[in-house]
């Protein structure tokens, strides 16, 4: 682990403060159904449309687990190199809400699915391990609305039961940019499990951020304030900047801080208070006699581990391995699933250093502009590595791919297709360049004679007129040869 | 035919398939008598023009290869009925009505029974007199202002006084025990997991089972053989072989190794209940039996763990009645006012007693002093049975410290209340089957009880061994119709 260079620091007068985060960070199982219940976990359906007697929590209705969700947090489990647990217990855990049924939610408390492991974030100055604490399967609640009446409010359980992994960091997070590395990382490795699909913005990633403050070089934990329900890594790095100058403040005030529960407020860019410890809720937590012990045997994982694919860190290895990528290079590829598909599909049939600066370069770009996923991208891996051939044959220039790349954006056509109707290939005729050059020097004479007597700066100007005239198609390589010879 | 009413199951049975009865015929005179006995008020709900309706379909096209062929039953209203109200002796459910239907009264329906109504019970099944159910007290038809036991008491007395040939209860810490030895019939608390408790209003969830309640040990066994069976829905039900347990019935006991444990000759045991206690014993002898002393240690801390234990699940699993989606809500300024209201109007005195101790004992700072501890010395109760058990068959003890008593008598002392389980509740905690039969009378003429306790999965033998004593006891129920004018 290499020394973070750029260490974030609150500086007040004459002292330093490191901020120390740690992130609970629930994940929705990506699963058909709910976690004990065969209702749908479909995203966008019409409120209460999606909920089972189980869900709703109607008399005598009993809790069944979903083997498919112990998969997906074992497997979760795998890829973040944890512990896995042979046997764990549901709990539950009580408290009143409109938008909990049964009066309390099962979760794990003492004995969690997934134990101790480990997660690399790849910073600009170096890796950097983060511990993971645990991995618990628990129900989500449903929701409360309360903007659609002056008066009442509306339940809606369509997620009352859906089964949520939450994944508890050790404080070893120092920093919003860590935050928001450890978030894409997590993210990166449950969507290439197809465990979590990690979509935020239907709230299928949540977090609550632990966020405590200390003097630089202190070993010591200060106290901490937990931010509820961050639901965009946006905002839990403005939450945290808020939430630990907050506390900086008051500590260079001479106050204490307390620990309390706080909300984050995005309009207004704070937190504030939502409940004090002495107000924490009993939570009285015991093992849900509805449900036995959850065990598993070591076949039944072992089974699980030859269905985990090559995670993010190995392929990167791999990549910068077996493609001399940079480490750089490799890290935007690999981050998630589909774009280092997409990249090993170009390489297929073409240049591997020419396809890995097109994707990064260009495409990325291009779809950045038009908000489009890589598996939404107008052209296929297929094309794209035609147009790369197109340029390593010196069927077209880079600047003309450019062009041909632009086309091929509106829609996925053939780039040989485009090259030909457009008339937009290269000029590599040596005879045919001569003239053209020949041209160029006769219409130019004053600057030939100056670039003669020594101005070799005008060199570039030659160049210039020959792409100019030859409409960009000119063979920049032989125009240089011939231009070199001629003047 | 007349005295229908007065028949067994196993003769109402017969009577059917050799077209003797009609299921009309024998529907409609367990309506009648259900008519005359209202001052019982065994039952919460009844559905009888339905039941009748029901038997003339049946009889239309009798299906007589079922095993309870257009056989009229009302049961326990804590087993939720599709269509039909489910009050669980409560107001909070007053209104309710499932839309689904509990297993086991679904496997009983699909052997041909019929639905006559639900039957009275203390409310959520938390009392030892249904005294606590919100439709109120039920007569004992033993006797006038008699309690019949809880909290399956609407169901014992329904059986006592023949408003149905057969019922189901449920039993937590007793509830089907101890109600049948107060009215002198049978009933069968099953291994924990053998009935499946889907569709069961819930009280204590690792402590409640559902169970068969009858005038005779046959009776029982054939409705129990009916009743269990393992229900992916219920992940704590168990998928073992079952028997045929009415088929499998053996009065043929002998060599049977039958244990007496000396920790239940409690301080204040009435003597009646010892000298029954001391004539089962020589009943078994007669059987063939072996007696064997035994020792259950932990059996004093029985009582207190389990009134740790069942109010702590209690607490949580009624949870769920907070106004918000179904069953009674009280108006409220807002969600707060509007949940203390609910559950302060909906709950009756003793539910919300258990809900406070159940509340308390999970707390944090207390959780480890109360719950864990308690769950710690169910596993000692338990270790005291398997010990046991290598060396007997099943254990022999009295059903209950007393015979029934009077209502009113215990309802301002709850721990008196509470000390009426101390036979019964030790059973529970253990997941054992265990089964009153009616043994002799008291001093009264009120009915007593003995309760043989099995091996888990072992209801063959227990039944067994009732079946063997019922016939030396030759038992006779002392009814005189006191409630019909």
């Amino acid at each position: 682990m290499s020394k973070d260079k750029s260490e974030y620091l609150i500086n007040r007068k004459d002292n330093q403060y490191e901020v120390v985060i740690g992130l609970e960070v629930h994940a929705q199982v990506t699963s058909e159904s709910k976690l004990f219940s065969t209702s749908s976990t479909k995203f966008g359906a019409e409120p209460n449309t999606q909920v089972s007697l189980v869900d709703a929590a109607l008399p005598g209705m009993l809790p069944v687990i979903n083997e498919y969700c112990v998969k997906q947090a074992i497997k979760t489990g795998i890829g973040l190199k944890a512990k896995i647990n042979k046997r764990s217990v549901f709990d539950r855990k009580n408290y009143f809400y409109a938008d909990l049924p049964q009066g309390y939610q099962i979760s794990q408390f003492k004995d969690p699915i997934v134990g101790e492991g480990k997660v690399i974030l790849d910073m600009p100055d170096g890796q950097k391990e983060v511990g993971i604490e645990r991995l618990h399967l628990e129900q989500d609640a449903g929701k409360s609305i309360h903007d659609l009446d002056p008066k009442n409010t509306f339940v809606d359980l369509n997620r009352s039961g859906v089964a949520l992994m939450e994944i508890v960091s050790k404080p070893d997070l120092r920093s919003p940019d860590e935050v928001n590395a450890y978030i894409k990382k997590l993210r990166s490795i449950m969507r290439y499990l197809g465990t979590c699909d990690g979509n935020m913005q239907e709230g299928s990633l949540r977090a609550d951020v632990n966020v405590s403050v200390r003097k630089k070089g202190s070993k010591v934990f200060g106290t901490r304030c937990e931010i509820k329900n961050v639901n965009s890594i946006k905002f839990m790095q403005m939450a945290i900047e808020y939430e630990a100058n907050r506390q900086v403040d008051l500590i260079e005030e001479g106050q204490s801080i307390d620990q309390e529960t706080r909300l984050f407020d995005t309009k207004k860019n704070e937190t504030r208070s939502m409940r004090s410890k002495e107000d924490a809720h009993d939570y009285r937590y015991f093992p849900d006699p509805d449900l036995l012990p959850l065990e598993v045997s070591d076949d039944f994982i072992e089974k699980l581990k030859l269905e985990i694919p090559e995670l993010p860190d190995e392929k990167k290895k791999r990549f910068i391995e077996k493609f001399k990528l940079s480490p750089y290079e490799a890290t935007i590829l690999v981050s998630d699933n589909e774009t280092s598909n997409y990249f090993e599909n170009v390489i297929k049939k073409s240049d591997v250093k020419l396809a890995t600066n097109w994707i990064i370069g260009e495409l990325f770009a291009a779809l950045n502009e038009k908000n489009l996923e890589i598996t939404e991208s107008p052209i296929s891996a297929g094309n794209l590595s035609k147009l790369i051939n197109l340029i390593k044959d010196g069927t077209i220039s880079g600047k003309i791919a450019k062009t041909v790349f632009e086309h091929m954006m509106e829609g996925d056509k053939d780039p040989k297709k485009i090259v030909d109707e457009k008339g937009l290939k290269q000029e590599s005729d040596p005879k045919a360049l001569e003239a053209l050059i020949d041209k160029v020097i006769d219409d130019n004479r004053e600057k030939a004679t100056e670039y003669k007597s020594g101005k070799v700066k005008l060199f570039g100007f030659f160049v210039g007129q020959v792409m100019k005239v030859s409409g960009g198609k000119a063979n920049p390589q032989l125009v240089n040869e011939i231009l070199k010879r001629k003047l | 035919m007349s005295d229908i009413t007065k028949q067994s199951l196993s003769e109402l049975i017969k009577n059917i398939k050799d077209k003797k009865l009609s299921s009309t015929e024998v529907t409609k005179a367990f309506v009648e008598r259900s008519e005359k006995s209202k001052e019982l008020n065994a039952y919460v709900t009844e559905d009888f023009s339905a039941a009748i309706n029901k038997a003339k379909i049946f009889d239309e096209k009798p299906n007589l290869d079922l095993k309870l062929p257009g056989i009229p039953m009302a049961v326990k209203d804590l087993f939720c009925t599709k269509n039909i109200k489910t009050t669980a002796g409560s107001k909070i459910l007053n209104n309710f009505i499932p839309t689904y239907e509990s297993t086991v009264t679904q496997n009983i329906w699909n052997e041909g029974a019929i639905l006559l109504g639900k039957l009275n019970c203390d409310e959520f099944a938390m009392g030892s007199s249904n005294e606590t159910s919100f439709f109120g007290n039920v007569q004992n038809p033993i006797d006038k202002d008699l309690v019949p036991g809880g909290s399956s008491g609407g169901s014992s007395s329904a059986v006592a006084a023949q408003l149905t040939p057969i019922t189901i209860g449920t039993d937590t810490g007793g509830s089907i025990r101890q109600p049948a030895s107060f009215t002198g019939t049978v009933g069968l608390k099953p291994t924990y997991g053998s009935c499946s408790r889907y569709g069961i209003v819930a009280f204590a969830s690792s402590l409640d089972q559902a169970g068969p309640m009858a005038q005779n040990v046959k009776d029982c066994a054939l409705l129990h053989e009916i009743i269990s069976s393992y229900d992916e829905k219920d992940s704590t039900s168990i998928d073992f072989k079952r028997n045929n347990y009415s088929k499998e019935l053996t009065n043929n006991i002998k060599g049977k190794k039958i244990g007496i444990p000396k920790e239940y000759r409690v301080d204040g045991m009435p003597k009646e209940i010892e000298d029954l206690w001391k004539k089962g014993i020589d009943y078994v002898k007669d059987c063939g039996a072996e007696i064997i002393d035994i020792s259950l240690p932990h059996t004093n801390y029985a009582l207190p763990t389990y009134y740790i234990v069942a109010p702590a699940e209690a607490s949580s699993n009624l949870a769920r009645y907070d106004g918000v989606k179904y069953g009674f809500r009280a108006d409220g300024e807002n969600l707060i006012d509007m949940y203390e209201k609910t559950r302060s109007e909906g709950f009756g005195a003793e539910v919300q007693r258990r809900i406070m101790i159940g509340t308390y004992v999970l707390s944090s700072g207390y959780y480890d002093a109360y719950y864990l501890k308690a769950q710690k010395v169910r596993k000692l109760i338990k270790n005291d049975f398997d010990e046991a058990y290598k060396k007997v068959d099943a254990i022999l003890t009295p059903s209950t410290p007393s015979s029934a008593f009077k209502i009113g008598e215990k309802t301002n002392d709850p721990v008196s209340m509470y000390l009426n389980d101390i036979f019964t509740v030790p059973v529970n905690l253990a997941g054992l089957p265990g089964i009153s039969i009616p043994a002799g009378h008291d001093a009264k003429g009120y009915p007593l009880g003995l309760q043989i306790i099995g091996k888990a999965f072992d209801e063959q033998n227990i039944l067994n061994i009732a079946y063997a004593m019922e016939e030396k006891i030759n038992f006779k129920n002392k009814i005189t119709d006191w409630w019909i004018k």
